[in-house]
């Protein structure tokens, strides 16, 4: 509103004897509650009684508040919904790492096996995966699952979590042994789609375990054994591995549907 | 003073909050909840059954935790079968499960204001909201404690607020006297009315007494079953001297349990 009230009308409203009507009253307030000069009006054409009137209200206030409990502090709460993924990701977060790390030291050691990082690198982030979305290892599961934010959303989130620590730690472990990053990082990313592709069927746990087994049949014990680096990790293969990667994702993203509820399998 | 959104004011286009026709849910293989008709409107409703009569099942099918096997479940007017987006759903829910499980490392405030953000209030809404839900139930003073170092019944009261933080309109709670002592009983028997007065309040509980105090609305089931609705008052009427239980209410209550025993020959 542009115009503001007249004084004259300012003073017969302020004036608890006036003979303003009830309409009018109504709208000289919508107009105060947006209007500070209009107020300050008012406040100037008040009586003494209801000057001292607000006075003892406010001291009245200014006591309650000095007498009840001190404001709490503004608090950056942003940090709290991770809280309870990080003290339960460390142990399996290091443990990871900690792999790594021995196979960075014995790919030192022993220069002629197949890059040891290469093969553990699809893997690596599949354990903090399956723990970061289970109603086994989440006490609130129950809690969660009743939410509207339950599902993908949550499930990637806490993904993310897993890769901030699991990427990085390739990355040093590559770039230690001198393998491609690219090989290391694709196939790392194309399993971590894979199991949230195929955890929307069969639960992320099990798509995490079934997938770690199959890798580990497949690729891992026969390199080992011929101590050869497989084809799939060989430097022609990033390319695959990136359409893969981005494959599984697509797929992962259309069954959204299948994460909103914590069916008996997951 | 909370400022009322025009969503609060608007009318409800549905005639029943909860509406299930022939619900049947599974718990593992066994059809836990079987052929199941209900209809719950505003008011405080007390589910009653024995034990292993389906009504965590049906909590569970209630606050879209579990996928219903068959039949039609409709929340505010909106169903919730296989299929269904459920996010404006469950943001007018609250689901407060039997055993609920938590993060020990949270506070109070951060375990509510977790919830809130999971049920997707509005971010500037979550602080006062859960500081609002954590004075009701009585808990201001161990806000800033640790859930780990809270008693059974302070724990309890920490899992009804974070279920009220959004204002549900369907409120859902299991067993919530378990763990409180008399006066802590009553506390929460006024707050359960006074939800119940424009929302749709279902507690199961397995204490009589509570559903005859608090409740506006008795319903039983047995097998899965519907097996009575209707006032406490009739509930009483139920129930002759010669029934078992220590009050008219266990009467009414053993008698239509015999009754519909004796029908369904189990
Ligand atoms: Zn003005």
């Amino acid at each position: 509103m542009t115009t503001h009230i007249s004084p004259a009308m300012i003073a017969r409203y302020a004036d608890r004897g006036s003979d303003l009507d009830e309409v009018t009253v109504w709208s000289i307030e919508v107009h105060l509650e947006d209007c500070a000069d209009c107020r300050a009006l008012v406040a100037a054409g008040t009586t003494g009684d209801t000057g001292a009137l607000l006075a003892r209200i406010a001291a009245g206030v200014d006591e309650a508040i000095a007498a009840g409990p001190v404001p709490a502090p503004r608090r950056r709460w942003s940090a709290v919904p991770n809280r309870w993924l990080v003290w339960h990701l460390v142990p399996w977060l290091s443990m990871t790492v900690a792999v790594l790390g021995c196979a960075v030291l014995l790919q030192a050691v022993q220069p002629s096996l197949p890059s040891l990082v290469a093969l553990l690198a699809p893997v690596a982030p599949l354990p903090g995966v399956a723990i970061a979305w289970s109603r086994r290892t989440d006490p609130a599961w129950e809690l969660i699952a009743s939410t509207p934010a339950a599902g993908l959303a949550i499930l990637l989130r806490r993904t993310a979590a897993v890769l901030t620590v699991v990427v990085p730690a390739l990355a040093v472990a590559s770039s230690r042994t001198g393998v491609s990053l690219a090989l290391t990082l694709l196939p790392c990313l194309a399993f971590t789609a894979a199991t949230i592709a195929l955890g929307a069927y069969i639960g992320v746990r099990l798509a995490a375990v079934g997938l770690g087994i199959a890798w580990a049949l497949a690729v891992v014990l026969p390199a080992v054994l011929t101590a050869e680096l497989p084809a799939v990790l060989q430097p022609g293969s990033s390319l695959a591995w990136a359409l893969l990667t981005l494959l599984l994702a697509g797929v992962a993203a259309t069954q959204s549907d299948n994460f909103r509820r914590l069916s008996s399998h997951h | 003073m909370r400022t009322v959104s025009a969503a609060e004011t608007a009318p409800t286009t549905y005639p029943w909050a909860i509406h299930a026709e022939g619900l049947r849910v599974r718990a593992g293989r066994h059809l836990a909840v079987d052929g199941l008709d209900l209809a719950l409107g505003a008011g405080v409703h007390g589910l009653l059954g024995p034990n292993g009569a389906g009504k965590t099942t049906l909590m569970r099918a209630l606050a879209t935790v579990l996928k219903p096997a068959g039949g039609r479940l409709a929340l505010l007017g909106e169903s919730v079968d296989s299929r269904a987006d459920l996010r404006r759903v469950r943001r007018g829910l609250g689901y407060l499960p039997q055993q609920f499980g938590f993060y020990p490392r949270f506070t109070v405030r951060e375990f509510v204001e977790y919830m809130a953000w999971l049920k997707e209030m509005p971010k500037t809404a979550v602080p006062g909201a859960a500081q609002r839900a954590i004075e009701r139930v009585g808990l201001t003073a161990k806000a800033d404690a640790r859930m780990k170092a809270l008693s059974g019944g302070m724990l309890r009261r920490a899992g009804i607020a974070q279920a009220i933080v959004n204002d549900p309109q369907v409120l859902l709670v299991d067993e919530p006297t378990v763990g409180l002592d008399p006066e802590q009983r009553l506390d929460f028997r006024e707050l359960l009315r006074d939800v119940g007065v424009d929302s749709c309040v279902l507690v199961s509980t397995h204490l009589v007494e509570d559903v005859v105090a608090a409740c506006t609305d008795v319903v039983m089931v047995n097998e899965g079953r519907l097996v009575y609705q209707g006032t406490p008052d009739d509930l009483v009427a139920q129930g002759s001297e010669g029934d078992p239980g220590d009050s008219p209410a266990e009467r009414g209550y053993s008698a239509l349990l015999r009754r519909h025993r004796a029908v369904t020959g189990r």
